[in-house]
């Protein structure tokens, strides 16, 4: 029967397919390991029942495909049967569904010792901001976009004039702390994706999304834009490089901040000065 | 359901509505092109809907030429492939699957098998073609403006859509969303007269738990529709002025190109809820009819009832309401506040047991069944390993924490395309080789048929598998080029390459299935009315093509359901709807 063995090779192809697929998720370089769990676990089971399926058809039409004098029996419905797949099935769904959320629960809760870094996403470029000595970060508005301000960051705002701006270049982050990334557009939709990471998420004009993770290993990863933003939305390239601490350290001091960048020091001081009188 | 009520015979009501009033045509014009009949209104539908599904599948090639060999032609641009994307994308769900199933084969099969001479408003059903093909015109209008149709992807998402760094800002858009609000309004006319004539316009002894499957998949996602497609018509409508008057529904304040917008506090995710609240029925308002069509393509073709009607019935129903609460897990890494990811997994994760039960049903009516291998037949089989396929990676992606490493990846355009791209047009070529010989008297060819389901099949199936693993890897989608890219191994270019190979003897097959649709209106074995010897009232017709009317002088009175198979004692092995239960005892059934 040439039916049912091509319907088997195709079970038995996509289970090799799996198997030896030489395309497989990037070496993880953050603490998400629960999320490549739980991908597994739902490829046992998904794996398990798309098997299961294929055979049977493929039994079927071998066993019961048309011959001179077969006929069909005639069972309308088996109640039990239909009650015991369901509750089968209900089973495996609960068996996926429990570690996601779980594993869901983790992603959405921010350890509170997590420093926060700013990703801003721009028609089509990355710059980040990261909090200065006073450990905040200050506010922005897009209305405060400038050609000496990109990211449209509160000049009034005292605690945004110590704030790292990191514009249209690279981002390094120290291994092994957990980091909040603030995400933020002042044009259209985008997305800081970095496989390794696992974790992404859209950023919005006009409001601040999140996410966070810690990174778990040094090196250079690419940073891609995963929500189409307009014409070069392929191009939108940028780096997370994790480091160790020291290094980081260095890297941090080279860095400018918002009021260098804007040239506003002398402002800076003044504002400071009319507030203490 | 099992029992054929051999006494209802004298007590089956009559029909609510009974006879109805025709209109005849009076001339070539009225009988054919301005025609008032569901069954030339469904050519009408199915031949437009196929004409755009043609550039859509050009498209594809387009698409699979640009990934499979980027740079080597000079013709696709980052713009256009932005372009074809969304066209392709736009095209086959909404212009293509979804007229093409509730304007194709709804409009052909409900009256004929639920036993009505027509839908019961014919004049908004004709309408309704004419304001769809309106809509079709105004579509394909956007490849020939300045600027060309717009590359916002098939989502639309603002503030993107509207502005200018994406292609077809100028006329694309606007008319893409004149033509959606046109599309709307010529379905809902289609839609009423869909559920209209399934409550009100069944023939005698047709109650609903005897009503085909296909019935039912068509007549639930009409329904869905209608309460679905009302979301994307106000955002079309709200968009729109956004784009034309500078309303600000969905635009925040932003920066356009370096230079601040006159927009501000509008709410980008808004049209997301919106477009999702439409988007994800959508997939269900696609798969349902397809799911109804492929069990009754089984039933017939293995000889056997469909396995559990009832609940058949009842997870079509359940998952047609379910589908209605679900529609944020498209929006898992949106922005939206994360905490709506729990209740979404949950009621996502949820509409896989009812269609599971589908599933179990489908493979249960084949075991001991009598399986002819016919055309229709092999093509179920596949729906059903792509529908599993495709249904199985949508367990991944459902559950929420598992889709945000793969959201916006190529896996998700591989899940996509198995579960309402490859299976539903699995269900549409096993129904158009199932019902061809109704509709045209003839058979279709049986080896240009087999040579169309293998390749379609098996090359289909050779895209988008490995296709998942290149989204596990990390390959975004909507990328025309991913070029150097550190985790992207050369490898993954090889099977890009090979996918866009499969992908195009998959289109060249396709042009097999048009010569054999018309070869064989002309060529093809006479099919007689019931060539497959099927149960259902669609076949039974005194005419084939059924005439104007379709039943002649009288309507069918239908005695029992439509999977009346391989009856024991029965002296043929299907017993038709409408045979009454005094001759099936004379000939000695037992039921």
């Amino acid at each position: 029967m040439v039916v049912a063995f091509v319907l088997l090779l195709v079970a038995i192809a996509s289970v090799l397919f799996h198997l030896f697929s030489p395309w497989w998720w990037t070496p993880l370089a953050s603490n998400w390991g629960y999320i490549d769990d739980t991908i597994t676990l739902t490829f046992w089971i998904t794996g398990a029942v798309f098997s299961a399926v294929v055979v049977f058809m493929a039994y079927c039409v071998f066993r019961f495909h048309h011959k001179e004098g077969r006929q069909a029996a005639y069972n309308p419905e088996n109640k039990k049967l239909e009650w015991w797949l369901s509750i089968g099935t209900a089973i495996g769904v609960a068996a996926m569904l429990a570690p996601g959320l779980v594993v869901w629960h983790q992603f959405v809760t921010v350890p509170a010792g997590a420093t926060e870094v700013e990703v801003v996403g721009q028609q089509w470029m990355w710059s980040y901001r990261l909090p200065g000595k006073d450990g905040r970060l200050g506010t922005s508005d897009a209305r405060d976009v400038s050609s000496d301000n990109p990211l449209g960051l509160n000049p009034n705002d005292s605690n945004g004039k110590d704030d790292i701006v990191i514009q249209n270049d690279d981002l390094h982050l120290p291994v092994g702390k957990p980091v909040k990334v603030l995400l933020r557009s002042i044009d259209v939709l985008h997305d800081f994706y970095v496989p390794e990471f696992r974790a992404k998420m859209d950023m919005i004009p006009g409001s601040v999304t999140y996410y966070w993770f810690t990174p778990t290993r040094t090196g250079t990863f690419e940073v891609l834009c995963a929500e189409l933003c307009g014409a070069a939305h392929a191009q939108m390239r940028s780096k997370v490089i994790v480091e160790e601490e020291k290094e980081y350290h260095a890297w941090l001091e080279k860095q400018r901040t918002f009021a260098e960048v804007s040239g506003q020091h002398n402002v800076a001081k003044a504002a400071y000065k009319t507030g203490s009188e | 359901m099992v029992d054929i009520p051999f006494d209802e015979v004298a007590g089956i009501p009559p029909a609510e509505v009974g006879e109805v009033e025709l209109y005849h045509p009076k001339s070539w014009w009225t009988r054919y092109v301005f025609s008032q009949d569901a069954k030339v209104i469904a050519i009408q539908y199915s031949l437009t809907a196929s004409a755009i599904g043609l550039v859509a599948l050009v498209l594809s090639w387009m698409m699979r030429l640009q990934l499979g060999f980027p740079g080597t032609f000079s013709f696709i641009d980052a713009n256009q492939y932005l372009q074809f994307i969304t066209m392709h994308g736009m095209i086959m769900v909404i212009y293509l699957l979804t007229a093409l199933f509730l304007g194709g084969f709804g409009n052909y099969l409900i009256p004929l098998m639920v036993g009505a001479r027509d839908m019961v408003f014919p004049y908004v059903n004709m309408l309704s073609y004419w304001v769809y093909l309106l809509a079709v015109l105004v579509l394909a209008s956007t490849f020939f403006v300045p600027g060309g149709p717009t590359g916002a992807g098939w989502t639309l998402y603002p503030p993107q859509a509207i502005l200018s760094g994406t292609p077809g800002q100028d006329w694309g858009i606007i008319l893409m969303l004149a033509s959606l609000i046109l599309f709307i309004i010529g379905f809902t006319m289609g839609g009423l007269n869909y559920v209209v004539t399934v409550l009100q316009a069944r023939t005698r002894g047709m109650t609903l738990m005897r009503m085909p499957l296909t019935v039912w998949g068509i007549f639930t996602a009409t329904v869905m529709a209608l309460l679905a497609f009302p979301a994307l018509f106000v955002a079309s409508v709200m968009l729109l002025l956004d784009r034309i008057l500078g309303t600000s529904f969905f635009m925040p304040t932003l920066v356009e190109m370096g230079q601040l917008t006159k927009y501000g506090g509008g709410s980008p995710i808004l049209f997301q809820h919106l477009f999702w609240f439409f988007g994800h029925p959508e997939v269900y308002i696609v798969a349902l009819p397809a799911f109804g069509i492929i069990s009754d393509l089984i039933s017939v073709h293995a000889r056997k009832n469909i396995f559990g009607y009832r609940m058949m019935v009842w997870a079509i129903v359940a998952i047609g309401a379910l589908s209605f609460v679900v529609w944020a897990h498209h929006m898992y890494v949106s922005g939206m506040n994360p905490y709506f990811g729990f209740f979404f997994a949950t009621t996502t994760l949820i509409i896989a047991i009812p269609t599971a039960i589908k599933v179990y049903n489908w493979v249960l009516t084949l075991w001991r069944g009598d399986i002819h291998l016919t055309v229709p037949m092999l093509f179920a089989l596949a729906f059903i390993i792509t529908f599993v396929n495709g249904g199985l990676t949508g367990l991944f992606l459902g559950n929420v924490v598992v889709d945000v490493p793969l959201s916006d990846t190529m896996f998700v355009v591989a899940h996509f395309h198995m579960v309402m791209g490859i299976a539903p047009i699995m269900a549409v070529f096993g129904g158009i080789y199932h019902w061809y010989p109704k509709v045209t008297g003839r058979m279709l060819n049986e080896a240009l048929g087999r040579f169309h389901f293998w390749v379609s099949f098996l090359g289909a199936y050779a895209v988008f598998f490995p296709m998942h693993y290149l989204g596990l890897l990390g390959m975004p989608r909507r990328y025309h080029d991913i070029g150097e890219t550190a985790f992207i191994p050369a490898s993954a270019h090889d099977l890009n390459a090979f996918m866009s190979v499969a992908a195009l003897i998959v289109g060249f097959a396709q042009m097999v299935f048009l010569f054999n649709l018309i070869w064989s209106l002309f060529k093809g074995k006479e099919a007689g009315g019931n060539p497959w010897g099927a149960a259902s009232l669609e076949w039974q017709t005194p005419e084939t093509p059924p005439g104007h009317g379709n039943w002649g002088k009288e309507l069918p009175i239908v005695y029992r359901w439509a999977y009346d198979y391989s009856v024991p004692g029965a002296t043929r092995d299907f017993v038709p709807q409408n045979e009454p239960p005094a001759r099936l005892s004379a000939q000695g059934a037992h039921p």
